[in-house]
């Protein structure tokens, strides 16, 4: 019995095999209507060097219903939050509200050249400065920049700053950045990005960080801890306040991976657990669409300590008369630098800004509140057919559960439960993370999912959990409602297939 | 069922030595080609390359894991087995005869009691 | 309200399955002494249509460049941009779906990725591309890092006239890894005494920062081989409609913004880092890549590759530690590029560089106005020289005018006194570039009277 609420085979476009465009190319098709040339027809060899000339352009020739017959049909052979439930752990895919695209698509905001006169972009800093100002409050921290692109860049950003933090009072032992080994694999390639040694700690036996296993690395070598909170299993450090204090009192810094803070909206803040620096995933916690893998926004904020450190340049709200007047601070001496061309993703900054004001400070609260009862409801009904990573009786926005059982008793492992429920029409939910867990299946169900959807998840997860004990092989060849089965990834690396090679033949080769 | 051959030495990390006079033939063991997976790249060191015991030496990769290959004995490298670089599939098919990495001139023969023998090897494997 | 579908009663149900009372009890763990006892500082709620009525009011705060004749470029352009591109990167089946790892459901995206890097390949004349960075001074800044691994060399040699905001990013990322940034004027001479066995790489921008073209770029990129350093090129990729691929001049990496490519200006954001290398170099690679495998059916599929480069795998011996890219921002590249095509972008690149000559001869005929670097090859930009002071003359264009005449170069490249960099797309008509000629003229005989 299928659980109908989704296949991905329903259309005949789906079954169908889509070709690369290039083999819809024909010679002297274009797909634009440009206009014609208004101006001299100067030669171009008179304004470029000959030899700098380009001969050939192995680019495609297609009608513009070819490129949108091609690009709808492939947007048909892929699955969105707009399409159902995405119950990726760490991932909060939840709901993006159509609105925010009417608002960016705005050309007061879209066509905006960052170049421009400050004076002709008011209304953008305004937002820029805005958000971060709220993201500064949800926080707990003293200021904010949303120059980062994604979290992974928000976090190198920390691990700059942190740096210029302990440098600037004459520190340069400080080599060592602490990371516990359910972190997320960004934090540690980060820590490395900026040229820290990382010091792995193992979690203790609840899932949590361990207290004695931190004390035995602290040390006059300690840059920073990097702490996620909640945990990658979905699970609140109870020890955090000890835990920022043992690492102050070391010397080292406290940088909080905020990739979880939907559990933790109007409820507790990491600048009040001892955090000095944390990053925010726009495209995580705010809502901002995922895009398949980008754009996102990492917004950093920090303690006033660290202020003196954030990227250049700042936006600044000053009084000028009865007005507020924004500008752009580049006079930042102490600053580390710059990591992005121009202020991050402002676009994306717009989005999570419209976002916050629909919500308000009980909306956002409420976000927390039942992305937590969904996650729980979903461990509870659960935890009878799987195990639960450190058998946690709660969890917070996100529960882990374990394939384990199941692989014991008749081979089916976490990879197969998850290609068998895309058979349910359901996305799966994260595999294999954390590291710590074995046959990990991380699950966020998000605030936006109703009970009759967690119903039908729960209806499949159990359905399967069956299958793995009476029919084993079905869900291990799974999944067969697919536009294609698995695939072979050995083949994809060592058959490297990157490009489209026929375009690249030369003709008089 | 884990193939461990009664002529071979064990390290912990899961590689396999055959001695041949003062040349250690070196290569990953069946357990551990069958944990990692479909092999897709090695990564070896040069020849002449000095080796210390239980030193990371190289990196076998599989689709999505990548595992350290530390030395189960000091000396140094005479011969990698570059031909099968381009044929990685080797390693899965025949870990202990074709699918041998490097031969390693040993400078400390007393290490090779450091080593495991097949039934101790094959404990340590139900234990992991 | 929040999008959250559960009702009173729904959450009644849910407490009563989990087994606790309320939903304080879940918030168990959560110290009381680090609980917010207090609601956030935060406006709203706004409904929908409040939430529209304010961010108009913003918007209108703001002279956007639909409705303000701009000459400005500098990294960001407003090239054409087809009016299918907003609709199919709006179809929710793309824009909210996640990073393609469960391929099986991602096979639309994953093709795309794969398209995309096809295209970035045709276009640089190089062997492999990735699937996006967050824009090009990011891309340039991994390069120069891929370059340092590559060859064990820590020194990284920069062109003065590359993007000055691409060499701040350059300078940090080096700096806070322990590298070495270098830079050094773009003169043959002070090149090959810049270069050493140290020098892990060259970075060159074709055009450059300053519109002109590189004539003796094979010359450079040759210096830089012989002493065993890597070459980077940063290229605009409307003018490869028009340019030799730098893969055909020997290029190692070449990166560049993908912005002009059908992506809105965006105040800057969000942009598109596109990044290609040749063939040898592809383990060293930062970011995602997409490859074609088939399934257990034999039917082909895409899927994400070389996956133990990631930071997922590799933690902190990853060749990076991006995550998240720019996907959806490739797509709207790969319209574009399928869209114009071989044809199309070669026109745009005409229409372009023939615009930017008009305007050029037009602006140089300005008397008291100077070419400071007359005869130099341009494509899209190009540098005027003025007898009074950048700013005040943009300010006196905008103001009164309603002109964005171009970017004042007083900040950036001071030698050249006061200076303006203009840039002319094919978004203008003939009139409106004799519009700016006349204005401009206009406002400098004014300024030029007035100072004396």
């Amino acid at each position: 019995m299928l659980n109908n609420n989704y296949q991905m085979n329903k259309t005949a476009a789906m079954e169908s095999y889509e070709p690369p465009i290039f083999e819809l190319s024909r010679t002297g098709r274009s797909g634009v209507n440009l206009p014609d040339e208004d101006v001299p027809n100067y030669d171009l060899e008179e304004m470029l060097p000959q030899h700098l000339i380009r001969k050939d352009l192995p680019l495609p020739e297609v009608s513009e219903l070819d490129v949108v017959r091609h690009f709808t049909r492939l947007s048909q052979r892929n699955y969105g939050i707009d399409v159902g439930f995405y119950p990726l752990g760490s991932c909060t895919m939840k709901y993006n509200p159509k609105v925010h695209e009417k608002i960016a698509s705005m050309p007061g905001f879209a066509m905006l050249h960052p170049f421009q006169p400050e004076e002709t972009a008011q209304g953008a800093l305004a937002v820029l400065w805005s958000l971060q100002s709220f993201l500064s409050e949800i926080g707990g921290m003293d200021a904010t920049t949303l120059q980062p692109a994604a979290g992974a860049h928000g976090e190198l950003l920390a691990m700059m700053m942190t740096r210029a933090y302990h440098l600037e009072k004459g520190d340069d032992k400080r080599n060592e950045v602490i990371i516990p080994d359910s972190a997320h694999g960004t934090n540690p390639a980060s820590a490395a990005r900026c040229g820290f040694t990382v010091r792995s700690i193992p979690s203790g036996s609840d899932g949590c960080v361990a207290v004695e296993e931190l004390e035995k690395v602290l040390s006059e070598r300690t840059a920073a801890l990097m702490l996620t909170n909640p945990n990658t299993l979905g699970l609140f450090e109870k020890e955090v306040v000890k835990i920022c204090a043992l690492v102050h009192d070391a010397g080292g810094l406290v940088y909080c991976d905020g990739a979880n803070m939907n559990a933790l909206l109007g409820i507790a803040r990491p600048g009040d657990m001892g955090f000095d620096i944390m990053h925010f995933n726009l495209h995580k916690t705010f809502s901002t669409p995922h895009g398949g893998g980008g754009a996102g926004g990492g917004a950093v904020s920090v303690k006033q300590h660290l202020e003196p450190y954030l990227p250049i340049p700042v936006v600044e709200r000053r009084k000028e008369g009865e007005n507020e007047r924004y500008w752009l601070n580049y006079e930042r001496p102490r600053s580390i630098g710059r990591i992005h061309s121009f202020y991050g993703a402002f676009l994306v900054a717009l989005r999570a800004y419209a976002y916050i004001l629909t919500l308000g400070p009980k909306g956002l609260r409420e976000v927390a509140e039942n992305a937590i009862l969904n996650a729980n409801y979903v461990r509870a009904q659960l935890k009878d057919h799987y195990d639960v990573a450190y058998n946690s009786p709660l969890c917070m926005h996100e529960v882990v559960l374990s394939a384990k059982r199941q692989k014991q008793e008749s081979g089916v492992r976490a990879l197969d439960i998850s290609k068998r429920l895309m058979d349910y029409g359901f996305h799966p939910p994260t595999n294999y993370f954390p590291l710590i867990v074995p046959e990990a299946l991380m699950i966020e169900p998000t605030e936006t999912e109703s009970k009759q959807t967690l119903d039908r998840f729960v209806a499949a997860m159990i359905q399967i959990a069956e299958e793995t004990k009476e029919n084993p092989e079905l869900v291990k060849s799974a999944p067969h409602a697919t536009p294609i089965s698995r695939l072979d990834e050995v083949k994809a690396v060592r058959e490297l297939d990157v490009r489209y090679e026929p375009l690249f033949i030369k003709e008089n080769a | 069922m884990t193939l461990i051959p009664e002529n071979l030495k064990y390290s912990k990390t899961h590689e396999w030595v055959r001695m041949e006079n003062d040349i250690a033939v070196i290569g990953i063991t069946d357990h551990a080609q069958s944990e990692l997976g479909d092999v897709v790249f090695l990564s070896l060191p040069e020849v002449g390359r000095i080796l210390k015991y239980d030193e990371p030496f190289g990196e076998v990769e599989s689709v999505k894991a990548v595992s350290e290959l530390y030395s189960p004995l000091s000396g140094e490298v005479v011969e990698v087995n570059t031909a099968i670089i381009d044929s990685t599939e080797v390693v899965n098919e025949d870990p202990y005869e074709r699918g041998w990495l490097i031969k390693v001139r040993i400078s400390d023969p007393s290490e090779l009691d450091k080593l495991m023998d097949a039934d101790a090897y094959a404990k340590h494997c139900e234990g992991s | 309200m929040g999008y959250i579908s559960n009702t009173e009663n729904d959450q009644k149900e849910i407490l009563a399955a989990i087994g606790v009372s309320s939903t304080e009890e879940l918030l168990a763990p959560i110290p009381e002494s680090i609980r917010l006892k207090r609601s956030l500082d935060l406006p709203g709620p706004y409904d929908e249509l409040s939430l529209l009525l304010h961010c108009r009011k913003l918007a209108a705060l703001n002279k956007d460049i639909d409705s303000t004749l701009s000459f400005l470029g500098a990294g960001i352009y407003d090239h054409f941009r087809p009016a299918i591109i907003e609709t199919l990167i709006g179809r929710g089946e793309f824009l909210t779906s996640y990073t393609p790892y469960q391929p099986e459901m991602s096979q639309g995206m994953l093709q795309v990725l794969y398209e995309y890097q096809t295209l970035i390949c045709a276009l640089t004349g190089m062997d492999i591309a990735n699937a996006s960075m967050y824009d090009g001074a990011t891309a340039t800044a991994e390069a120069a890092m891929m370059a340092t691994d590559i060859t064990g060399r820590k020194e990284v040699l920069v062109l003065s006239t590359v993007h000055p905001h691409y060499r701040q990013v350059l300078r940090t990322y080096l700096q806070w890894a322990q590298f070495i940034y270098k830079e050094v004027v773009p003169e043959s001479e002070a090149i090959g005494e810049a270069l050493s066995e140290r020098t892990a790489c060259v970075i060159l921008q074709q055009p450059d920062f300053l519109g002109y073209v590189v004539s003796d770029i094979a010359n450079i990129i040759g210096a830089t081989h012989a002493s065993g350093a890597l070459a980077i090129t940063v290229v605009d990729p409307i003018s490869l409609g028009i340019l030799c691929a730098p893969g055909e001049l020997g290029a190692d990496i070449v990166v560049g913004e993908g912005q002009g490519l059908g992506i809105a200006p965006g105040y800057g954001g969000p942009l598109l880092g596109f990044f290609a290398c040749r063939k040898e170099f592809m383990r060293h690679l930062p970011g995602r890549i997409v490859g074609a495998t088939t399934d257990q059916r034999g039917r082909r599929g895409y899927t994400m590759t070389l996956r133990t480069r990631e930071q997922d795998i590799r933690r902190e011996k990853a060749t990076s530690n991006i995550c998240t890219n720019q996907t959806l921002l490739a797509l709207a590249a790969t319209i574009y590029l399928c869209a114009l095509g071989k044809n199309g972008l070669r026109k745009v690149a005409e229409l372009v560089i023939r615009k930017a000559h008009y305007a050029h001869k037009a602006l140089c005929s300005i008397p008291d106005i100077t070419d400071p670097f007359s005869g130099k090859p341009f494509f899209k930009e190009f540098v005027i020289q003025l007898p009074i002071p950048d700013r005040d003359v943009c300010e006196k264009l905008l103001e009164e005018n309603g002109i964005m005449g171009g970017l004042p170069l007083q900040p950036y490249y001071p030698e050249l006194g006061n200076a303006l960099l203009v840039c002319v797309t094919e978004t203008k008509t003939r009139e409106q570039i004799d519009l700016y000629v006349e204005t401009l003229q206009r406002v400098v005989a004014e300024m030029t009277a007035y100072a004396k």
